[in-house]
């Protein structure tokens, strides 16, 4: 029984440490993946505006609930103008970042594993080292970056979007004054709260692309390895981000 | 090439639109939009006996229009006052050296701002003149205390009927000023 428990608690160990080993010969190999920028160019494409349509639709209603939620709690108090600043705040520093990581989770880092799981089970990765190719370098960076690139912009476009789509509730539909509704935001937001919500963004991007290339590059070259590997990109990313969510903000704090 | 040229525009409208994204939420969303690409402007000071809980960023207004911001606070350790230094729409550089600035309260619990009064000068203020006649922030505490003080003074007099109205009204006076220092 405890050695069971002890043997699990290595895994994880074991597990936690090849991922920072995959992390820095991914870091290693970056200088020379930035010559080959097409590469690079092409997974912005791939993982970032491919992810734009889920983007912009979960960003506008996020932003509609929060503008019906946060116009029906703070008409008790008499202060509705404030929506404005409640949404942007709730959107930029929070609600951005996390729901862009977990859509982009499932949006591109599924697809991310499951590509580089099909090359590994397909045989391809072999083929590439064989003709002295590094898979890494050639498959693996460019992808990671693009994933690392495109998160920060998406949570930019989603926050902007939902404060559209809060003011679309609470303006258009509700009647707040739109005046109040912006130089309210403008009076209360600070910097520092955008600045939270970019480094959120860039850390969550590195989480869920290292962890979906990770997953990917090392998964069981089977039918059945590649799906887990799938399932396993979307568990880990959705559990880590939250985590560090608590962490950066605890830090901000 | 035609499949490349497609794909790199894609990704560059998708940068782009990232990026326009972010330039929206530091300027159009905080209060830093004004300071960086704000119009030209000039800046004055004026000096406070207590300036309650005013922040940097918040609204100067003239009959309830706004015409700046407030850009710096600091503390005066010679005078024991609160400096604050105003920055003002250079369209609006017609206000009197004579005007006043006081404390104003949005709404019953909101955040302060500062309105300025014109004066009846014919010299109209510049970059970095100074305003010197100022009203202290109307601190709620101090006057729950006045009306706390005169309440049981009031209470005292009717059971005495000894001191005199002259005298409650000066103790009330005092207390609010001791305890701002």
């Amino acid at each position: 029984m405890f050695k069971e428990l002890w043997e699990s608690f290595t895994d994880a160990l074991e597990g936690l440490g090849s991922v920072v080993h995959f992390l820095f010969r991914l870091l290693v190999n970056t200088p020379q993946s930035l010559l080959r920028f097409s590469l690079i160019s092409q997974q912005i494409f791939n993982s970032g505006a491919f992810s734009l349509v889920i983007i912009m639709l979960s960003g506008l209603f996020v932003g509609m609930v929060l503008g019906l939620q946060g116009f029906q709690l703070l008409q008790r108090f008499g202060s509705e103008e404030a929506l404005g600043t409640a949404a942007t705040i709730g959107l930029v520093k929070e609600l951005g970042p996390v729901v862009t990581a977990l859509l982009f989770a499932g949006r591109a880092g599924t697809a991310l594993a499951s590509e580089l799981g099909l090359m590994r089970a397909t045989d391809q990765i072999s083929a590439m080292e064989m003709m002295a190719v590094d898979p890494i370098q050639r498959v693996v960076v460019p992808r990671f970056l693009g994933g690392v690139i495109s998160m920060p912009l998406l949570a930019a476009i989603f926050s902007v979007i939902g404060i559209y789509g809060a003011q679309l509730v609470g303006v258009q539909i509700m009647g707040v004054d739109s005046g109040s509704f912006w130089s309210q935001m403008r009076a209360a937001v600070g910097l520092s709260d955008i600045t939270e919500g970019i480094v959120k963004s860039i850390v969550f991007g590195v989480a869920c692309s290292l962890i979906a290339v990770y997953q990917g590059y090392y998964a069981t070259p089977t039918a059945e390895g590649v799906g887990r590997a799938t399932t396993r990109t979307v568990v880990t990313s959705a559990v880590v981000i939250l985590f560090l969510d608590y962490l950066i903000t605890a830090a901000f704090l | 090439m035609r499949k490349s040229r497609t794909l790199n525009l894609g990704t560059g409208s998708f940068v782009l639109l990232g990026f326009a994204a972010l330039f929206f939420l530091t300027t159009q969303t905080t209060s830093r939009g004004l300071s960086w690409f704000g119009p030209p402007h000039y800046e004055i000071t004026a000096k406070f006996d207590n300036i309650g809980d005013l922040k940097v960023g918040a609204p100067v207004s003239m009959s309830g229009v706004e015409i700046g911001r407030v850009v710096k606070i600091e503390f005066d350790s010679n005078e024991y006052k609160a400096v604050v230094q105003l920055r003002l729409n250079e369209r609006y550089n017609k206000i009197p050296t004579d005007s006043d600035a006081s404390i104003y309260t949005q709404g019953l619990l909101g955040g302060k701002f500062i309105g300025l009064t014109a004066g009846g000068a014919d010299t109209y203020l510049k970059d970095k003149d100074h305003i010197d006649f100022t009203q202290s922030a109307f601190v709620l505490e101090n006057l729950i205390g006045q009306v706390l003080a005169n309440f049981t003074k009031s209470k005292a007099d009717e059971q005495s009927a000894a001191a005199t109205p002259a005298d409650t009204k000066s103790n009330a006076d005092t207390k609010p000023k001791e305890k701002t220092k």
